[in-house]
């Protein structure tokens, strides 16, 4: 009981960390595309483009949000949205489009590798 | 680097307890109610899309988690919410906490502060290069409070001769002068040393230079003096103009050379020079005299030489020199120690501050052992708490964690308050003139180290008893139970813990009676003199002409004088008195001995210069034939009074009157025995002692000693008065013979050890009682209710009373037990520490005995009586 309890929240606190990756780099892209921008407005774009990642749980994008302003990848400040309610809106900092640009660099790599392998015929290895 | 920008972020979050709740439910709320507004765009009817929107948007709870978890550092919050829980349940019951928190502090203090003066003493190296490679000569026969080893030929033999040192130096310590410098004129004590002595040392100047083996070319040639830097400070006022001028030292000119760092003092720790010369410019011709063993050798081993290697060396050479020069040298054997702590006295300072140390650490253990006990049965009490906390899902860890907090809260302010006193006991004991000389003790980095280190060992030591309780506790027990519902298991870890703390008091215990009593032993031990009622009255004239002596006769009109003033029972005079240093056994020979060479002499007595009436004013008693006579001139043939162990030790059960001896070179009659005494210290054995006649050696210092009466302060004054009338430039000195005693090396150790064990003993006792009284209340406040249905039901008071304080009793009875053994094992290293302390007295061993059962007599009283005086009707309702 005390085992499989332990393994279980290792398990999720893996996958989550792992989806919080993705969508920190997805939050970063966002801005360096479309500038500055509410929590809400990140949400939906990132939901708009990835499909399902944030169809649910939008939610969990405020702790990422707060761990990359931590991190000075991005800033944030209140300001007025459209509807004249007061909103905050994130930005990418210059250390942030320097993030950007190395993880999209890792990103490339890494997909670059694993689409060799899976191109990879039968006949080629022998 | 995004890691470390993230984390201070978060560090500086949690000390500035900035919390973005706000910011994030204003965030979350915007979030929504955008989501909302998309719904009912998108046709939904405005409570429906509001349902909907806060379900993509998810769980609001763990999102805020996650957010706290990533805006600070939980661990920290976790932990600073103990903290604030502890320090609550800590004000909850205060008597518990002060009883902590003093006991800490007893128990950490007195450790600090012994851990200080080791430290200063023996962790400290002399202030020199390569200190460890530096050895002290010493004569094989062990002899107490004296330096000088070895005369000054003697020294360049050995330095010539030798093949394992790579240098050796000599100094002839302590040489009082009085040092003129424009009008400045002082007292000072100086270090007369070798050329190389600096150099070997390895000490660079703070001022000027200082002298090398260069500048001396033979005897006289090298006027020169090294200030120390007090001296500087003190009569010169850090000038530094004062280097190359001239100063005298008595009537002699020198040069001041140079500066000595402020470090510097020397080679011993406790005797701080003045001043140094050159050895050559000191006593002229005397330096060569091969039977004046003036100076103390020190020098630097070889590499890979062994001490005992060198040692071996030093004696083949003094060997040879004895067969060199047979009238003078006596071949000795030689040892080495290491230089700094009195030599050969270091060995028992050491030891003594060994055995202190090793003592305080006893009373540390005993109060953490307290303090166990005590943070146990708290543990026991809040067993239902801790057990619904388990039951609550809190994690054995996190409690454990808790209570070790607990024990930290209480043991940080113990161990803080514990410095503070150390502290200032130090820093007193700094400016306290010791007999010993100057006791540096700085707290340094050491100290706080130690410090820190023994709170964190005491948190963790009594904190980890009931960490151990809840780690076996059982939530389903504990809450059925209640509080003292567990049944007394036979001997629970308490009962061992108590017993561990009364067997360590009774052991402190012992040891300080001990020390007690052989303090009031030492009191009354026959000294062969009583001071009690007698005055001493020095005369100073050095600083109106140095090397200034009176004549015979002024001397005796001084007596007359002195006998004439009222209430003066009896007056003579000694050249120094007993315990006061200085003693060097002379060689005597048998009538008829024709070279008086060392192997001819047949004793080494000390030899004192008395007038006629000094043994009786001394209190002296005299055993047979008559005491010195002023009749007994220069002309007469040569008398002499000598101790019932020099009569022994020459002419055995023979009656020694009439007998006849050779010292210095002169036949010498005895005239009158008188009774043994202690004359250089307490610990010596009985030593030989010849009274020559102050008539027939009429050169030298005295010390008036005038027995009376009447009150010390008045007699004071008339003999001052006396004496200033007939000497109106002489510095008179008068003191309480009593003080004299008391103040010097001969009482310093055993009064040093007294106090210090008195100290501990106190504590111990203190410890005991707490240790008894807490274990004792806690049993009977956990069986009120059980002894209130046995007083309801008309039980026996005796019965009540062994239920409510038996078992405290017992344990009292059983450590004390274990104390009074463990003390008689280690009675050999207790007399090491006291001298002619031993547990095994049966006067000790009883005092310690009845002490330990008034002590548990008095701890018990309170909660027996309580147990006794419980009102049944009144109980039973309350529960």
């Amino acid at each position: 009981m005390l085992f499989t309890n332990t393994t279980e929240s290792r398990g999720t606190k893996n996958k989550r960390d792992v989806q919080q990756g993705t969508l920190a780099l997805m939050v970063l892209k966002t801005l360096d595309v479309l500038g500055p921008l509410h929590g809400y407005g990140i949400a939906r774009r990132i939901e708009q483009i990835s499909g399902d990642l944030l169809s649910v749980n939008q939610g969990t994008l405020y702790p990422v949000l707060l761990k990359l302003e931590q991190e000075r990848a991005i800033a944030s400040k209140w300001a007025p949205s459209q509807n004249n309610r007061r909103a905050r809106f994130y930005s990418l900092t210059s250390r942030g489009r320097r993030v950007l640009g190395a993880e999209k660099g890792k990103w490339d790599q890494t997909a670059a590798i694993v689409a060799r392998f899976f191109d990879v015929e039968p006949g080629q290895l022998a | 680097m995004r890691f470390m920008s993230r984390s201070l972020t978060r560090l500086l979050n949690f000390i500035r307890r900035h919390r973005g709740n706000d910011r994030l439910a204003e965030e979350v709320l915007c979030h929504i109610t955008a989501l909302a507004e998309e719904n009912v765009r998108a046709g939904m009817l405005p409570q429906e899309a509001y349902r909907q929107a806060k379900l993509k948007f998810g769980a609001w709870e763990p999102i805020r988690e996650d957010f706290r978890a990533e805006e600070s550092v939980p661990l920290f919050e976790d932990l600073l919410e103990e903290i604030r829980y502890s320090f609550r349940g800590l004000r909850r019951s205060p008597v518990f906490t002060l009883v902590a928190v003093v006991t800490l502090t007893l128990g950490i203090g007195v450790n600090i502060a012994v851990f200080g003066v080791a430290n200063a003493v023996l962790l400290h190296p002399l202030e020199v290069s390569d200190p460890g490679n530096l050895y002290e000569l010493r004569l094989k026969p062990w002899t107490s409070f004296k330096l000088a080893t070895t005369s000054y030929p003697a020294f360049e033999d050995l330095q010539r001769r030798n093949t394992t040192f790579s240098g050796m130096l000599a100094f002839a310590g302590y040489i009082q002068a009085r040092l003129t410098a424009g009008n400045v004129v002082r007292r000072v004590n100086g270090h007369a040393v070798t050329g190389n002595y600096f150099d070997l040392l390895g000490v660079k100047p703070e001022l000027g230079r200082f002298f090398h083996p260069d500048d001396e070319h033979g005897l006289n040639s090298a006027p020169y003096v090294v200030l120390s830097n007090e001296l500087w400070q003190s009569a010169f006022n850090r000038d530094p103009a004062v280097v190359g001028t001239t100063v005298r030292l008595d009537n002699d000119t020198f040069t001041i050379l140079g500066v000595a760092p402020a470090r510097f003092h020397g080679t011993e720790q406790f005797v701080w020079p003045d001043y140094w010369i050159p050895i050559v410019n000191w006593v002229g011709s005397y330096l060569q005299i091969r039977t004046n063993q003036l100076v103390t050798v020190l020098g630097r081993l070889r590499p890979g030489v062994t001490p005992q290697q060198a040692a071996e060396n030093l004696s083949a050479i003094t060997a040879q020199l004895a067969k060199e020069y047979p009238k003078t040298d006596a071949g000795v054997p030689v040892r080495l120690v290491r230089p700094g702590l009195y030599a050969d006295d270091g060995e028992v300072i050491r030891g003594f501050l060994y055995s202190v140390t090793g003592l305080a650490l006893l009373v540390f253990v005993a109060g953490c052992a307290n303090l166990a006990s005590l943070f146990a049965a708290r543990a026991v009490d809040r067993g239902r708490e801790l057990a619904l906390r388990i039951a609550l899902g809190a994690s054995r860890w996190r409690l454990a964690r808790q209570l070790i907090i607990e024990a930290l809260i209480l043991s940080l302010p113990g161990g803080a308050a514990a410095l503070a006193i150390a502290y200032a006991l130090l820093a007193a004991l700094n400016r306290w003139q010791s007999p010993y000389g100057h006791l540096a003790v700085s707290v340094d980095a050491r100290v706080y180290v130690a410090a820190l280190l023994l709170t964190f060992v005491s948190a963790l030591l009594f904190g980890i008893i009931p960490v151990r309780q809840v780690w076996r506790s059982h939530p389903l027990h504990a809450m059925k139970s209640g509080p003292g519902g567990t049944p007394l298991r036979k001997p629970a870890l308490r009962d061992v813990l108590l017993a561990t703390q009364i067997t360590v008091c009774m052991l402190l215990l012992l040891a300080s009676l001990a020390a007690v009593r052989s303090m009031a032993r030492v009191l009354k031990l026959p000294l062969g003199f009583h001071p009690q009622g007698a005055m001493l009255a020095e005369m100073d004239l050095s600083l109106v002409e140095p090397n200034h002596d009176l004549s015979l006769d002024r001397k005796k009109a001084m007596i007359q004088a002195l006998t004439n003033i009222p209430g003066v029972t009896a007056v003579g005079t000694v050249n120094r008195v007993p315990f006061t240093g200085g003693l060097r056994g002379v060689p005597i020979f048998r009538p008829g001995t024709a070279e008086f060479t060392v192997e001819n002499s047949v004793l080494a007595p000390y030899v004192f210069v008395m007038s006629p009436g000094y043994l009786e004013a001394a209190g002296t008693r005299l055993v047979y034939g008559r005491d010195l006579a002023w009749s007994d001139t220069a002309e007469k043939p040569r008398v002499a009074v000598v101790n019932e162990t020099f009569a022994r030790q020459m002419w055995g059960e023979a009656p020694a009157i009439g007998q006849r001896f050779i010292i210095r070179e002169r036949l010498t009659e005895i005239v009158g025995v008188v009774e043994d005494g202690k004359y250089h210290n307490l610990q010596e054995p009985s030593q030989p002692v010849a009274y020559l006649s102050l008539s027939q050696n009429e050169r030298g210092s005295i010390i008036f000693v005038v027995r009376s009466h009447r009150a010390p302060n008045e007699i004071a004054v008339a003999l001052d008065h006396t004496l200033i009338g007939m000497e109106p430039d002489a510095q008179i000195k008068v003191q309480r013979w009593d003080d004299v005693v008391g103040g010097v090396n001969a009482l310093f150790p055993v009064r040093a050890a007294t106090i210090a064990l008195g100290v501990m003993g106190l504590l111990a006792a203190l410890l005991a009682v707490t240790g008894i009284f807490g274990m004792a209340a806690y049993n009977v406040s956990r069986r009120m209710k059980e002894l209130g249905i046995r007083v309801a039901l008309g039980a026996h008071t005796r019965h009540v009373m062994s239920a409510a304080v038996g078992r405290p009793i017992l344990l009292l009875g059983i450590g004390s037990l274990f104390g009074a053994l463990l003390g008689m094992l280690g009675s050999r290293l207790l007399g090491q520490i006291v001298y002619q302390a031993n547990p095994r007295d049966p006067a000790v061993l009883g005092a310690a005995i009845l002490l330990m059962a008034f002590l548990g007599a008095i701890a018990s009283a309170i909660p027996a009586t309580r147990a006794l005086t419980v009102d049944p009707s009144k109980l039973l309702r309350q529960e």
